[in-house]
């Protein structure tokens, strides 16, 4: 039911307006000039091809991590874990990328794969225990997320190095990244993961709309014992749509590993990548289509925010709190959906006793 | 005369599909109003729009002799309307009084007085004799329990008109009988009901007047003491409705369905099925007729493999297939029209068409190559939709808008159609107008025909002795008697499902 009120795809656009409009008076308060605010907006995500570049490069691991929480979503289950699952799938690409010394048709899709299958199989314990013992996802995934933020630093650490912040470069033959697109976008770090990002949407849409194991995902989502009743196994589907899940947050992983780095180093904290793979996910209706636009708004916000303190002197802080806002409206008019017969009704109240008081005084 | 509600030329259009058109409804103070009407008619939708969740398309609606615009459920509270929806609307881990103030809490401070909530709840349930306990969980209550939680919201909200959607359909003969004393004493403490049934004989029972619709458009209104149920029945249906299904007598021949001393327990793990023995042949009906909680729904999902067998062994067709998976079983040959058809008869929130390969989807031709073919499966659907007239304006409407009694057809059609080996059909006319009761009877009747077997589950006895050609007494998880319904009468099964041995004819025991 809510899938269905979440439709509307109007309400987006009109949001966005409304979050422009917030992040407008925010700025008009601190005594910035919007207008020069939002023209270093765009221009910071479109000016020139190596600006473009860079928004692309952004929204590519996006695109997967959306779709990774959409799929888990759309059996009914939430998997907070993309964050962990982007790690493992990281450090897996980068591991095939430095260890071995193939010919490139073979390299780059063997890490390729070893992304997706470390994100599938962390995906794949929790999807197990909720499916044999009951547990809820939501509490193994955030702690899954931990064992793999600490894992990954003391491999990295241990095994890949010695002792050292990060790993070796990838093998040129592994690389996602090429001399002529590098060129072409005036060397922004953007590459060839947005073309397996779009076919991975496309492999997503067919696969939940047109398979008949997307026919057994959604029933299971929407309805546990009518899927029973009806013959599924509802066990195997919820573990498939995490191992599932789990391989395109992978994926998002290697978009980092073999693209945008080329290596893995330390990190101190999360990425961010897979939380916001929640919020873009919820933002674009849990559709292929959708999460590719949602990806492409935060690619635009975060990357074009980036050009307004030097270009508008808007400072970085408040920068951050309106493309927080613009976010933030967008998803409040989900909300706004939801609860639109609440909202309605407390108008009518209010009419209601405006128009009592008025009839009284009229007396 | 003075309405305390009027409904004047009402319409109400849904995408490809006119619910309502030309109705009119005028209720009178502290009478029990019936709106009868065949699966579809639009009386839920009627009502509907006197609750504020739907905006007419034309019409208008007077609330005691005042005109009144009625937008939301809000508002038709603020009016003093109450109603319950055909299917219920309880949160299952709540306990009875969280589920009744839910959205007009008491509150003290910033928190919610339970205790305060929990203290009117039961002086509520005390005043009009409903016996609800204010702390249980709705999870734990009977279906019959739940719905006094959803009157008693009403009434905690101090509705005057009430709302009834086939608030018998889900309900045992006991429990509509307390239920109807309930009813009798709420309006002489002047509320007014408005009572949507399929069942003439409750009409007959409780009500003063009675509006009937047929395929949205108002027909009249009658009062019950100057009709008869045949009127009524034509009156809704357009033309003659036969109540008693003609047979031949059954000729059963090999057995099909063959139990052997099952055990099942219930979720809460105790033994509700307790060694149970039956039979069922090919071309035969078997009905089992018992009072509910005599372990009927624990022996349905056992035999269909919703629920593990502790001991014992059924058999199909000689083979076994105790505690197999689901989808074995229905590919042995068993079809089973559920008991509860949101729980488990339909995905609501996919199309009609979708819902009814629910089981099949994955075989060819609906699936090839692991791709789904929608023009087959749509195609199919629309051959069920056609033979077992479940009114829709297609496959592709969500099975969610149907009304209830469409649904439920379009489930029967689902499951007569593979033609199985077996067919269990539990409670298989709850919520069918008279019409469509004859119609399903005619099939199940059809199928045993073809030499299929019948297992026919329900609570009302009037369905078991018309259609079983066997009747089994299920008490306390056994059968305990066998009979053939030529042989007994009411009085009889009535005793035998209370546990007590029979006598009268046949063998001795
Ligand atoms: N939300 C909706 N969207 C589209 N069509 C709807 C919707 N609700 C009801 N309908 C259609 O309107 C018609 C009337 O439905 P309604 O539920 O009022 O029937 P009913 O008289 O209550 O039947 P039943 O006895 O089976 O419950 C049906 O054809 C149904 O498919
Ligand atoms: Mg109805």
């Amino acid at each position: 039911m809510i899938l269905q009120k979440l439709k509307g795809t109007w309400i987006p656009l009109v949001a966005i307006g409304f979050g422009l409009l917030a992040g407008a008076i925010i700025m008009l308060l601190f005594g910035y000039n919007p207008i020069q605010g939002y023209i270093a907006l765009w221009n910071g995500a479109f000016e020139n091809p190596y600006f473009t570049g860079e928004t692309i490069r952004l929204m590519t691991p996006y695109i997967l991590s959306g779709l990774a929480v959409a799929f888990a979503f759309r059996s009914g289950l939430l998997n907070i874990g993309v964050e962990g699952q982007v790690f493992v799938g990281w450090l897996a690409a980068v591991w095939v990328g430095t260890a071995f010394s193939l010919p490139a048709f073979i390299h780059l899709p063997l890490a390729i794969l070893a992304a997706a299958v470390a994100g599938g199989l962390w995906g794949f314990v929790p999807g197990y225990l909720k499916a044999k013992y009951q547990v809820h996802e939501v509490i193994i995934t955030i702690m899954m997320n931990y064992i793999a933020l600490y894992s990954t630093n003391a491999i990295i650490r241990n095994v890949l190095t010695d002792q050292g912040e990060r790993t070796d470069y990838i093998a040129e033959s592994a690389s996602l990244k090429s001399a002529w697109l590098t060129e072409l976008m005036e060397f922004s770090n953007i590459h060839f993961g947005i073309i397996l990002a779009i076919f991975s949407a496309l492999f997503y849409w067919y696969f939940i709309e047109k398979t008949k194991y997307g026919f057994e995902l959604k029933a299971v989502g929407f309805n546990r014992d009518a899927s029973k009743y009806a013959g599924m196994s509802v066990k195997r589907s919820i573990i498939m749509s995490m191992v599932i899940s789990g391989g395109f947050a992978g994926l998002a992983g290697a978009m980092e590993g073999l693209g945008t780095f080329g290596y893995m180093s330390l990190q101190n904290s999360f990425t961010n990548i897979g939380f916001d793979g929640i919020a873009i996910a919820l933002l674009g209706g849990n559709t292929a289509i959708g999460v590719i636009l949602a990806s492409g708004l935060f690619g635009v916000l975060k990357n074009g925010a980036l050009n307004m303190p030097t270009s508008a002197g808007v400072p970085h802080e408040l920068v951050d709190i309106i493309t927080a806002l613009i976010i933030f409206f967008v998803a409040a008019s989900y909300m706004i959906i939801l609860f639109r017969e609440q909202i309605i009704s407390m108008y009518h109240k209010l009419k209601h006793k405006l128009s009592n008081i008025s009839s009284k005084e009229g007396k | 005369m003075d309405y305390v509600i009027e409904m004047l030329d009402i319409r109400k259009e849904f995408p490809g599909i006119v619910a309502n058109n030309n109705i009119n409804l005028q209720v009178k103070k502290g009478e029990i109003h019936a709106l009868l009407g065949e699966n579809g008619a639009g009386k839920s939708t009627l009502m509907n729009v006197l609750f504020g969740i739907y905006q007419p398309e034309r019409g208008q609606i007077r609330v005691q002799g005042q005109d009144v615009n009625i937008t939301s459920p809000n508002i038709a509270n603020d009016l003093g309307i109450g109603m319950v929806h055909q299917h219920f609307m309880l949160v299952d881990t709540f306990t009875v009084t969280e589920n009744i103030v839910l959205g007009s809490e008491p509150k003290k401070g910033l928190k919610v007085d339970i205790a305060e909530a929990e203290k009117e709840v039961q002086r509520i349930s005390d005043q009009y004799g409903l016996k609800v306990d204010p702390k249980a969980l709705v999870r734990d209550i009977s279906v019959g329990m739940q719905q006094r939680v959803e009157i008693l919201k009403m009434l905690y909200r101090k509705a005057d008109i009430l709302i009834l959607d086939e608030p018998t359909a889900v309900l045992t003969p006991q429990e509509i009988d307390e239920l109807i004393s309930i009813m009798k004493s709420l309006v002489e403490e002047g509320k007014s009901i408005i009572l949507i049934t399929h069942k003439l004989n409750e009409i007959m029972a409780v009500a003063d007047r009675c509006t009937v619709i047929r395929r949205g458009e108002g027909i009249g209104t009658v009062n019950v003491n100057e009709t008869s149920t045949n009127e009524l029945a034509s009156m809704m249906v357009g033309r003659e409705v036969s109540f008693k299904t003609e047979k031949q007598p059954a000729a059963p021949k090999d057995v099909v369905l063959d139990i052997k001393n099952l055990v099942a327990k219930d979720n809460r793990d105790v033994d509700m099925v307790r060694g149970l023995d039956l039979q069922v042949k090919q071309g035969e009906i078997v009905g089992i007729a018992g009072v509910d909680g005599n372990g009927q729904s624990e022996l349905v999902e056992a035999i269909t493999g919703l629920r593990p067998s502790e001991d014992g062994e059924i058999l199909l067709n000689n083979q076994s297939i105790t505690n197999m998976k689901p989808r074995k079983i229905y590919e042995h040959g068993v079809a089973h029209i559920p008991q509860d058809r949101h729980k488990y008869g339909l995905v609501l929130d996919y199309s009609i068409g979708e819902n009814m390969v629910l089981q099949t989807y994955y075989q060819p031709p609906f699936t090839t190559y692991g791709r789904l073919n929608f023009n087959e499966i749509y195609n199919y659907a629309e051959r069920i939709i056609e033979e077992y007239d479940v009114r829709t304006p297609n496959s592709l409407t969500m099975a969610r808008s149907l009304s209830g009694g469409n649904q439920q057809k379009a489930i029967i059609g689902r499951e007569v159609d593979r033609s199985p080996d077996l067919l269990i059909a539990a409670q298989p006319t709850r919520g069918l107008d008279v019409g469509a009761i004859e119609f399903i009877h005619k099939k199940l009747i059809e199928e045993r025909d073809k030499g299929r077997a019948v297992l026919l589950v329900s609570f009302e006895l009037d369905e078991v002795m018309n259609l079983s050609d066997r009747i089994a007494v299920i008490y306390e998880g056994k059968i305990v008697a066998n009979v053939e319904p030529d042989e007994t009468d009411d009085q009889e099964l009535g005793l035998l499902m209370a546990g007590s041995q029979r006598q009268k004819v046949g063998e001795p025991q």
